[in-house]
Formats: C-alpha cells, sequence, structure tokens
C-alpha cells in the first residue's frame, strides 16, 4: 500500500522536493537548538511556554475533528460521508503526529522524554495527554490501514473495526478535552482556569478542523479525479457555521465573566489580548484580526447563498481557519503567562528560529497528507486530472 | 560446586580483603562519611522578618550565600535569569493584597522570595515525571537528573519561583563550588531548602548568612521551634493563601 | 524476486559502507592499543570489586543518584564492610583524583560522552 507514495507525476514531486527542503531548513535548526537550548527561542522566564505549545493545542483540535465526518457517517449513516471518513482519518494521523512533534521540540531535555513512560505518573494531566495521544494515533492508523485494505479488495470492511471506530469517536473528544485539562486545572493562570475552556476548544477545533477539510476536498478537486461532492461539502460547512458560531458565543461567554466580575487578574489577561497592558500592545493587532475574521465568516457561513458560493465558501474557511488559528495558536497560551503571577508583563514573540522549526513541523505535516491522501487516491484509482 | 563471577570476586575479596587491612584502613579515613548527624524535621519552615531584614537597607548576604552555595548563574538576560531566592517589591510579592495607603515604609521596600516548599505543591501534581516531589519532611525536591524540561511545573506554580536552564549556566557561574552539581541546559530548577546541608547537619545557607536575623527556619511540628513560637506570638501572611497552596514561607509585617 | 540484481547489489554496498571503520582500520594499519589509567596509590579496593566495578559502575552511579537524591540513602557499606558516601564527586573523585587519565581515558576509547559533567564539577582535570 505504502509504495503507491513513490509513484507520481512531476507536480507531485515538485511539492515534496518543496515540503523536504522546509523540513530540512527546519530540521538544521532544530539542530542549533539542541546545542544552544530553548534559549535560541523566543520564550522566557516569564512566558515559558510559547509557539509550540500553542501550536501543540491547535493542532490537536484539528486531530479531533476527524470525528465531526466520522461520527456522521457511523451514527447517523450520512452515506455522503463516505468517501471523506478516510480523508478525515488520515488528516488526524498528520496532525497527531505533528503534535506529538511539537512536545518534543519544546521539550528542554527530548532525549529524556521517555521518563514519562518510564516513570508513569497518573496525577500528572500530561501523562494522560501522552496516553490519549499516542491513543488516538494507534486507533487512526489501524482504522484508516483497514478500510483502504478492504477497499482494494474490493470487500466490506471487518466487523470488529466497528467497535475500534466507535472508539475512536468517544477517543476524539477525549483527547482535546484532555489538552484542555493540561491548562484549566492550574490555580496560578487565570487566564485558563476557567471550565468552558475544554467545551471552547471542542467548539474551535469542530470548526477549524472541518474548515481545512473542505479546503483539502477543494484543493483534490482542483488537482485529482477525486470529488467529495457538493452535498457532502454543504454538509460540512453546516458543521462549521454551528461550531463556529458556538466557539464565537464561548469566547463571549469568557468575556462577559471576566469584565462583569471585574476581577483584576482575569480581566488583566483580556486587556492584554484586545487593548494591551501596561503599553505592551504586540498581540492587540493579531486579536483584533481573529475577531473581524470570525465575524467575516460567520456572515458568509450563516447566508446559505454565501455558505454555498464556490468562492466565498473557501473564504470563509479560510477566515475560520486563520481566526482559530490566531486565537489559539497564538493568543490562548502566551496570555496565560501575560501578566506573570507577579503582576509583571514580559512580551514574547518567536524568533526566526523558532519559526523556521515550526515551520518545519507543518511540512512534515503537509508531507503526511500529501502522502496519505496520494496513497488513498492510488487505490480508488482517483489520481490525475 | 559451581561459582559465578560475582561469587567469585567476592571470594577473592574477602582474601585480598584479609592480607590488605593496613591498607584498607587507610583508605577508610579518606572516603567515610563525616560523623555530623542530619538535620531531620517534620515539617521544615522559613519564617521571614520583615522589619529585621530592611534594617540593613541594599544587604545581599543571603542572596549571594545561596549564588555561592549552589552554584546560581548570574545571567544578564532578564529573560534566561535562574533565581533561589531573590527580592522583589511588596506588590509584586502580594498581589491584591495591598492598599493604595499602604505604609510607604513597606510599599518602597524589597521582600524575599523563594519556593514556599508548599504543603499542598502544585508543581508536584503536574510533573510528569516525578522529577520533583515533596520529601515527607516538607521540602519540595527536584531530581535534575530525571526533568525532561516539559515547564509544566513553571506553569502550575503561583510564586514564579521555578526557574529553565535555557542556555547552559556554566558560563555565568563567577565562582564554581565543586561540591554541588551546576545544572545542565533544558532543566527546571529551584530553592532546594539547602536539602544538602540539612543532610549534613547545618542550616540553610541564607538564614546562616542573615547578619539582622530576619530569617529563621525549623520545624513546625515541633511545638518547642522557634519559628512555631513566633508564628504564635506574631502576626504572619504567606502568599496567595487562597489557592490552597498552603505555602510554607511566613512573612511577618 | 524482482531487480535480484539491484537489491543484490544494493546490499553488497550496505555491508561495504557499514562495516567501513572495521576494515579501513585494517586497511590503514591501525593499531588499538587499551588504555592505560591511573589508580589511585596505596588503595585496592573500590566499593565493588574491579570486575564488577568495570562492568557495571554506570549502573551504580544510577542506583546510587536515586538513593541520595530521592530517597535520602546516602550512605553505603561496601563488599569488605567500609561505609562510603554516596558522591560522585566526594567518594569515587575522592579516590580516583585525576578525571582526565581515569574517567576520560577509558570512555574516549569507547566513544562514550557521559552527561555526568554538564554538571558534576570534577575537582581537577577541567570542567569539561
Amino acid at each position: 500500500m505504502l509504495e503507491k507514495a513513490l509513484t507520481g507525476d512531476r507536480r507531485y514531486w515538485s511539492w515534496i522536493a518543496v515540503l523536504s527542503v522546509i523540513i530540512g531548513v527546519g530540521g538544521w535548526f532544530y539542530l542549533r537548538q539542541l546545542h544552544v537550548g530553548l534559549g535560541i527561542t523566543g520564550m522566557s522566564r516569564d512566558v515559558s511556554w510559547g509557539f509550540y505549545i500553542a501550536q501543540f493545542t491547535f493542532l490537536v483540535g484539528v486531530a479531533a475533528s476527524a470525528v465531526m465526518v466520522v461520527l456522521p457517517y457511523y451514527l447517523h449513516d450520512v452515506k455522503v460521508f463516505g468517501k471523506l471518513t478516510i480523508l478525515g482519518e488520515l488528516l488526524a494521523i498528520a496532525s497527531v503526529t505533528m503534535c506529538l512533534l511539537f512536545i518534543v521540540v519544546d521539550l528542554g531535555q527530548p532525549q529524556r522524554m521517555l521518563n514519562i513512560v518510564l516513570h508513569p505518573t497518573p496525577h500528572s494531566i500530561l501523562f494522560w495527554d501522552m496516553v490519549v495521544l499516542n491513543g488516538y494515533l494507534i486507533l487512526n492508523v489501524v482504522i484508516s490501514r483497514t478500510s483502504l485494505l478492504a477497499e482494494r479488495r474490493g470487500e466490506a470492511p471487518p466487523t470488529w473495526i466497528k467497535p475500534v471506530i466507535y472508539l475512536s469517536i468517544v477517543w476524539a473528544v477525549s483527547i482535546h478535552t484532555v489538552t484542555a485539562f493540561i491548562y484549566a486545572g492550574l490555580a496560578a493562570r487565570p487566564f485558563w482556569l476557567t471550565a468552558i475552556l475544554a467545551p471552547r476548544f471542542l467548539a474551535s477545533a469542530f470548526s477549524s478542523g472541518p474548515a481545512l477539510l473542505i479546503l483539502l476536498c477543494l484543493i483534490l478537486r482542483r488537482f485529482t479525479r477525486f470529488d467529495a461532492g457538493d452535498e457532502a461539502i454543504s454538509k460540512i460547512a453546516v458543521i462549521v457555521t454551528y461550531a463556529m458560531a458556538i466557539n464565537v458565543f464561548f469566547i463571549l461567554m469568557e468575556i462577559f465573566t471576566a469584565f462583569y466580575s471585574d476581577i483584576p487578574e482575569h480581566v488583566e489577561h483580556f486587556r492584554y489580548l484586545f487593548v494591551g497592558l501596561d503599553g505592551h500592545t504586540r498581540l492587540v493587532p493579531w486579536m483584533w484580526a481573529s475577531v473581524i475574521l470570525a465575524v467575516f465568516s460567520l456572515v458568509l457561513l450563516i447566508n446559505p447563498r454565501t455558505r454555498h458560493g464556490r468562492t466565498t465558501l473557501p473564504l470563509a474557511c479560510i477566515a475560520v481557519f486563520a481566526s482559530i488559528w490566531i486565537d489559539k495558536g497564538l493568543g490562548m497560551v502566551v496570555t496565560g503567562f501575560v501578566p506573570n503571577p507577579l503582576g509583571e508583563v514580559t512580551e514574547y514573540w518567536p524568533t526566526l528560529a523558532e519559526g523556521l522549526i515550526t515551520l518545519g513541523i507543518y511540512a512534515i505535516g503537509a508531507l503526511m497528507v500529501t502522502g496519505f491522501y496520494h496513497i488513498a487516491l492510488a487505490e480508488r484509482g482517483e489520481l490525475g486530472t | 560446586m559451581t561459582v559465578d563471577r560475582r561469587a567469585f570476586f567476592k571470594l577473592a575479596g574477602l582474601a585480598v580483603a584479609a592480607v590488605e587491612l593496613p591498607v584498607l584502613g587507610a583508605a577508610r579515613a579518606h572516603v567515610d562519611p563525616p560523623e555530623e548527624q542530619p538535620l531531620k524535621g517534620r515539617r521544615w519552615a522559613m519564617v521571614v522578618d520583615l522589619a529585621a531584614c530592611h534594617r540593613y537597607p541594599g544587604c545581599t548576604r543571603c542572596m549571594d550565600a545561596c549564588r555561592r552555595e549552589h552554584n546560581v548563574p548570574s545571567i544578564p538576560d532578564r529573560k534566561h535569569e535562574v533565581k533561589w531566592i531573590w527580592e522583589d517589591s511588596f506588590g509584586h510579592a502580594f498581589p491584591a493584597q495591598g492598599s493604595p495607603y499602604l505604609d510607604s515604609e513597606l510599599a518602597g521596600k524589597p521582600v524575599l522570595l523563594l519556593c514556599n516548599h508548599c504543603d499542598n505543591p502544585p508543581c508536584v501534581r503536574v510533573c510528569p515525571t516525578q522529577a520533583t516531589w515533596k520529601r515527607e519532611d516538607g521540602v519540595v525536591m527536584m531530581d535534575w537528573h530525571r526533568c525532561i524540561g516539559c515547564r509544566y511545573c513553571i506553569a502550575a506554580c503561583p510564586y514564579g519561583s521555578r526557574s529553565f536552564n535555557w542556555v547552559d549556566p556554566r558560563p555565568y557561574i563567577k565562582t564554581l563550588n565543586p561540591d554541588f552539581p551546576t545544572r545542565t541546559k533544558g532543566v527546571v530548577e529551584k530553592c532546594n531548602l539547602c536539602e544538602e546541608r540539612l543532610a549534613e547537619g547545618r542550616i540553610p545557607a541564607c538564614v546562616e548568612a542573615c547578619p539582622a536575623g530576619a530569617l529563621h527556619f525549623g520545624d513546625l511540628a515541633d511545638p518547642e521551634s522557634p519559628v512555631r513560637q513566633l508564628l504564635e506570638s506574631r502576626f504572619a501572611v504567606r502568599r496567595k493563601p487562597g489557592l490552597g497552596t498552603q505555602p510554607q514561607v511566613y512573612y511577618l509585617v | 524476486m524482482y531487480d535480484a540484481g539491484k537489491i543484490l547489489a544494493g546490499l553488497v554496498i550496505f555491508l561495504l559502507l557499514v562495516t567501513t571503520p572495521v576494515w579501513w582500520s585494517f586497511a590503514m594499519g591501525a593499531e588499538v592499543r587499551a588504555p592505560k589509567l591511573v589508580l589511585p596509590e596505596g588503595r585496592r579496593a573500590c566499593v565493588l570489586p574491579t570486575g564488577e566495578m568495570k562492568a557495571t559502575h554506570m549502573e551504580l552511579l544510577n542506583r546510587w543518584r536515586d538513593l541520595a537524591v530521592r530517597h535520602g540513602d546516602r550512605v553505603m557499606t561496601t563488599w569488605d564492610g567500609r561505609k562510603v558516601r554516596r558522591s560522585l564527586t566526594q567518594s569515587c573523585l575522592g579516590c580516583h583524583t585525576d578525571k582526565d587519565k581515569f574517567c576520560d581515558r577509558c570512555h574516549d576509547y569507547v566513544a562514550v560522552t557521559p552527561y555526568c559533567w554538564d554538571c558534576h564539577v570534577a575537582p581537577r582535570g577541567g570542567a569539561s
């Protein structure tokens, strides 16, 4: 099956070459980071988690979102998603892999990472995150492999895979819940100490992930013979719409609670995000961009005509993805540390090295998605235009 | 009879020992552990007398002693600083506990900060490898061999008491104390309540170095201990008591 | 087997490359000399018999590390009844005073770089 990834046209190989170069550059900077230490990043004593952990958090959401095509297909018999479940599962594999890589590059002593397994610690949420992420990875590898093999033989998938798929549906929710618990259980960080964090993570995941899936389907339609079908795409668009609306609603809940109660340590973080604190305003333009993109995407998505529009739907999906990426991949993690527990503001911005390592990991994910989708389409004879 | 390698060496060793007793005697003098007894307690704590501390403005002896004792680097880049015991303003040490009319004496003066060696330490709860844990006598320990540098403990500490080694600290250590390790890049560190000194029967270096008698160290589980009597006779506050971490560094105000 | 020729040729090239250090050393007539270690004078016994120390000192140090740091158990009774503090810098380097001529020579010979010295300070023989 995997050998199918080794035959492709010129365009396929050029794309792989581009990704390989980006991965190589990222790899080189990672070697620098191993040598110098995490001091080559923009992180500091005060903002001790940054871009890496934020990307990890964002991508756990993308990984979990596979469930948004798997669940309707298996539990509600939405037949049009039949062709899409495999794409969702393969996207999940690539996303979880990126998550794990982001954790590894964030470790100060990566060569000791097996200590998490050698000294299992059930009272640490990070331990459970390791368990659920690796479990989710294995589940999706097993499920996608089994269904592709069955498809190749022209048979129905074996019956034992059904319960595994049901398990993966629950498991998808667990990965993002546990990831939220990493943050939401810390008394030291009032910004994250909110019961709505896990629901918020799920809502943002179930909008950004399916938005990405729509974009991938449209790209596949353009470059291959694979067509997800208009009905399937518009059904996903409805999911994106609801999830995005709920996501925005949840954020407004947070803002109400913080500002109406007016407890300084809750308000300060939101101030830092939207107006700046003590003259520090680095994230302010980004957060307003995120707000504008969110509103823009909702306008396009809620209106049925633009939701089905050939140009407006991709626009809306890009807006959803970008808005949530800024919120989760930039604002959410860093702002937990600003101001620090002593009330001082230290700002954070990623360095070039940090950015290139991040880009390298995204390129690994893109390479995996490319290879996996290439295999899946080759198995079905849907490659080429 | 079969003799495995280990058993053979043991026998051989006995034979050697029998004929080499005088030599071994010489060796004993060299490597034997010292005679002093470790300090034992059930709940170690620190009491900081702010008024006494403020009688020595500009004094840095406790911090200097800690730096020397534990090879704490002096890194000029604020972002990469490593702190074990340091000073900060009252407002930063006790956010939300001051008032606009706070005694200007207190408001302008520094407060000594260090790891609180909490009774219910959130850093210990989150550590995924048990590289940090609470000892039975209350010392919150760090095992720098085991730490993977995930920095979850830094996120969990409400007191900013933990530092990460963003770079190799060695070049920033002025005088190396060979009796205590330095740290490597990529691990988290913090005040260890001088557990290495307690093991040798000595009190923490900062307490010993303080010329003002502003730092008191002792066992709160012992009703006769001076720290316990200080807390029973004078008003003391702790940092962020509302979080339930039960800090074991008390400040007399 | 498909492409048997190519596969076999590939395997041969692979084997040649993998064994480079071996045949290259033979070809260049490299001479291998076991490292000469400087042992402490006037002492014959370490905390375990020499053979065991040679083979398992790294495991012993790992054990010492956990016992001393994590369990506060800092004193060891040796095979011949002496009491020794579990400390790399104080006990080991107390006798083996020259790290260069003891630890490093052998570690260099077998091409290992233990990271003990990233943190622990050798009394003599450099802090590297």
